[in-house]
């Protein structure tokens, strides 16, 4: 079962609640993603409103709310956001998003960094998005992240696991849990991610703007699990030439 | 956070009969280049916007509201104008609130302000857009930096359109805590620009067209850019915009864009469109930016009619006004005149979210923090 900072999670998918086109879409297709952790934006909510449409629909009895800062510009707006989100009962969890670049919403590598050391230190359970760099999940962890979340492609995108290269390495040397967040635009990509052994993704705008987000939310959570079976099971190794499903290699000259 | 900026050249834009080339040029094997490819040049937007491209508007229509989809999900933001002063030193012949109209003036006081902004609080309103004419004795930075103070902690996200200021002055408003500026060049035709504005600060062409980029250089996390529609023509100030905003994501990539479209209609003092802008022509223009450039928030305003505000929900706008009223004080005493126009769609916030709903979009009322620039 997936732990992140000592909790544990039965789902290895993450939702989001952006781009939905009503809260009661949303509320259906997280319900049949099966998911147990969502993001909200705190640009987007109003944490002391219960009446704010997104809290309001969303039982938190069932999810675990992961806040992020989508929005902010450097590690100064995004420790504002944070500590004003737990003032406001948000909890300590947190989706750090660092991101200056309005159009491409890269995250910013150093001012990520800098704001993950801090509010490790405040006591926040903090899982930042990063660009898919090995020696940054590795500094990433060193300062106390509890996960890393590399990008797939470009958020919103729909591109897939462009950097399958640095999220193999990263996969392969990170000590805590690799969450692959962003891009991911179909069910065959989430899998892929879990083949290669992460060991959870975030997908939203694939679910939000789908033609039926509740029947793809359930795709989605289908996807995750056959690419984690797929990933414990072992996959069979890629080969050039063909080879036969029963081998008729012939040893009967050994005595 | 202070960033150190590099030195910047300045934007120009051509002479229009030089723009005017770009699109004289376009074939229809242009326009099809541009609406296939998922990167669109100067010259696609030239194509998108050509007098070739009327009879590829369903196509249009579609590919914006893909582009728009993915990047902005099926979301609509809102907000709502509140008109502060109607006091104008400049003579603009298009304008209500010109200089030498006979209208009766009105500056709102603080309390005033306060109790308008209450109302669209109480509407549920959380972005507001503070209007007003350019009356800098009037209406300057001290009044601007209370006003912010006074309203931040009521709203979201709050945005000014009101005189070019400098660009220290722009950051003071961002720390007191103005999110957005909006400052439209009215034309990027400068023999027409010099026709329509008679007098007054705002003759100066070039000081406006440098605003944006002394905002963005303040550190705003928004600029907002527009051309009047009905002064010149408007496939060439689609270029042109379009050219203002290639320019602006070069130079100051931390800095959020949007355009808005208003459309010239009748105003006090009579002023008849120059040219003739018509909801075909205004959605072409509208899709092609959206082409042009994925990431650029595109305003709809009051000014257009409600039926056609609610057919282009999910082709290409991201923000809608409601509930608009363009007098300042019009919030709190609806039977005082001044507009600064007839707004086209009277519709109450309540009647535009449930249109929007009804279109399967969710009307977005916060998607800000004050929390991002003060503490």
């Amino acid at each position: 079962m997936l732990t992140i900072a000592g909790r544990t999670f039965k789902s290895r998918l993450f939702g989001g609640t952006g781009k939905f086109s009503s809260p009661r879409v949303m509320k259906e297709a997280l319900d049949a993603s099966g998911c147990e952790m969502v993001t909200v934006a705190l640009r987007r909510v109003d944490l002391d409103n219960p009446d704010d449409d997104i809290m309001s629909v969303l039982d938190r009895k069932k999810y675990l709310f992961l806040p992020n800062t989508s929005g902010a510009r450097n590690a100064d707006e995004a420790l504002r956001l944070a500590r004003l989100s737990r003032a406001s009962g948000g909890g300590d969890w947190l989706k750090l998003e660092v991101t200056p670049d309005p159009r491409t919403l890269l995250p910013d590598p150093v001012e990520t960094l800098k704001a993950t050391e801090i509010l490790v230190k405040e006591g926040f359970i903090v899982l930042p998005y990063m660009n898919a760099d090995p020696i940054l999940a590795l500094r990433l962890q060193d300062v106390g992240a509890a996960a890393v979340m590399p990008l797939g492609s470009l958020i919103g995108t729909n591109q897939g696991i462009m950097t399958a290269f640095q999220i193999e390495i990263i996969i392969d040397q990170a000590q805590v849990p690799v969450v692959v967040d962003a891009g991911i635009g179909a069910p065959s990509h989430a899998a892929l991610a879990m083949e290669m052994g992460a060991d959870a993704v975030l997908v939203n705008t694939a679910i939000a703007v789908a033609g039926d987000p509740v029947k793809i939310a359930r795709a989605f959570a289908m996807a995750v699990e056959a690419g984690r079976d797929a990933f414990e099971a072992g996959l069979s190794k890629k080969g050039v030439e063909a080879a036969a499903s029963s081998p008729q290699t012939g040893l009967d000259f050994l005595r | 956070m202070q960033y150190v900026m590099i030195p910047q050249n300045i934007f120009s834009i051509p002479d229009f009969t030089e723009l005017a080339l770009l699109i004289d040029g376009c074939s229809e094997n242009d326009i099809e280049r541009a609406l296939q490819s998922d990167k669109v040049d100067i010259h696609g937007l030239a194509a998108l916007l050509s007098p070739a491209a009327e009879s590829f508007l369903p196509r249009f229509a579609a590919r914006s509201a893909e582009i728009t989809d993915r990047r902005f999900g099926r979301t609509i933001q809102i907000y709502a104008p509140l008109y502060l002063s109607s006091f104008c030193v400049n003579r603009c012949a298009y304008c209500g609130f010109a200089a030498d109209n006979k209208i009766e003036r009105r500056i709102l006081s603080y309390d005033e302000a306060e109790a308008e902004a209450d109302i669209l609080h109480q509407r549920g309103f959380n972005h507001i857009l503070l209007v007003s004419g350019e009356a800098p004795a009037r209406l300057g930075m001290e009044y601007l930096e209370e006003i912010a103070r006074r309203l931040r902690q009521k709203f979201a996200a709050i945005s000014i359109e009101v005189q070019p200021l400098e660009e220290d002055e722009y950051a003071r408003l961002f720390a007191a805590g103005i999110t957005s500026v909006a400052v439209y060049q009215e034309t990027y035709d400068r023999k027409v620009y010099d026709q329509v504005h008679l007098s007054g600060k705002k003759c100066d062409f070039d000081y406006r067209l440098q605003t944006p980029a002394r905002v963005a250089a303040a550190g705003m996390r928004e600029v907002g850019i527009g051309a009047l529609l009905g002064l010149a023509d408007w496939r060439l100030e689609g270029v042109a915009l379009g050219l203002h905003l290639a320019w602006l994501r070069k130079h100051y990539w931390r800095t959020a864009l949007t355009v808005s479209f208003p459309r010239l209609c009748p105003a006090e003092g009579d002023f008849q469109p120059l040219v003739k802008v018509g909801e075909p022509q205004l959605s072409q223009l509208i899709f092609a930016l959206r082409i042009f450039d994925p990431d650029v928030g595109l305003l709809l305003s009051t000014r257009e009619e409600a039926r056609f505000r609610d057919g282009m929900i999910g082709l290409g706008p991201t923000r809608y006004s409601a509930g608009s009223c363009t007098a300042p004080g019009g919030y709190s005493h609806p039977e005082l005149g001044g507009e600064q126009f007839a707004v086209g769609d009277h519709r109450s916030i309540r009647e535009v979210c449930s249109d929007i709903c009804r279109k399967g979009y969710d009307p977005v009322r916060k998607d800000w923090d004050a929390t991002f620039q003060v503490n």
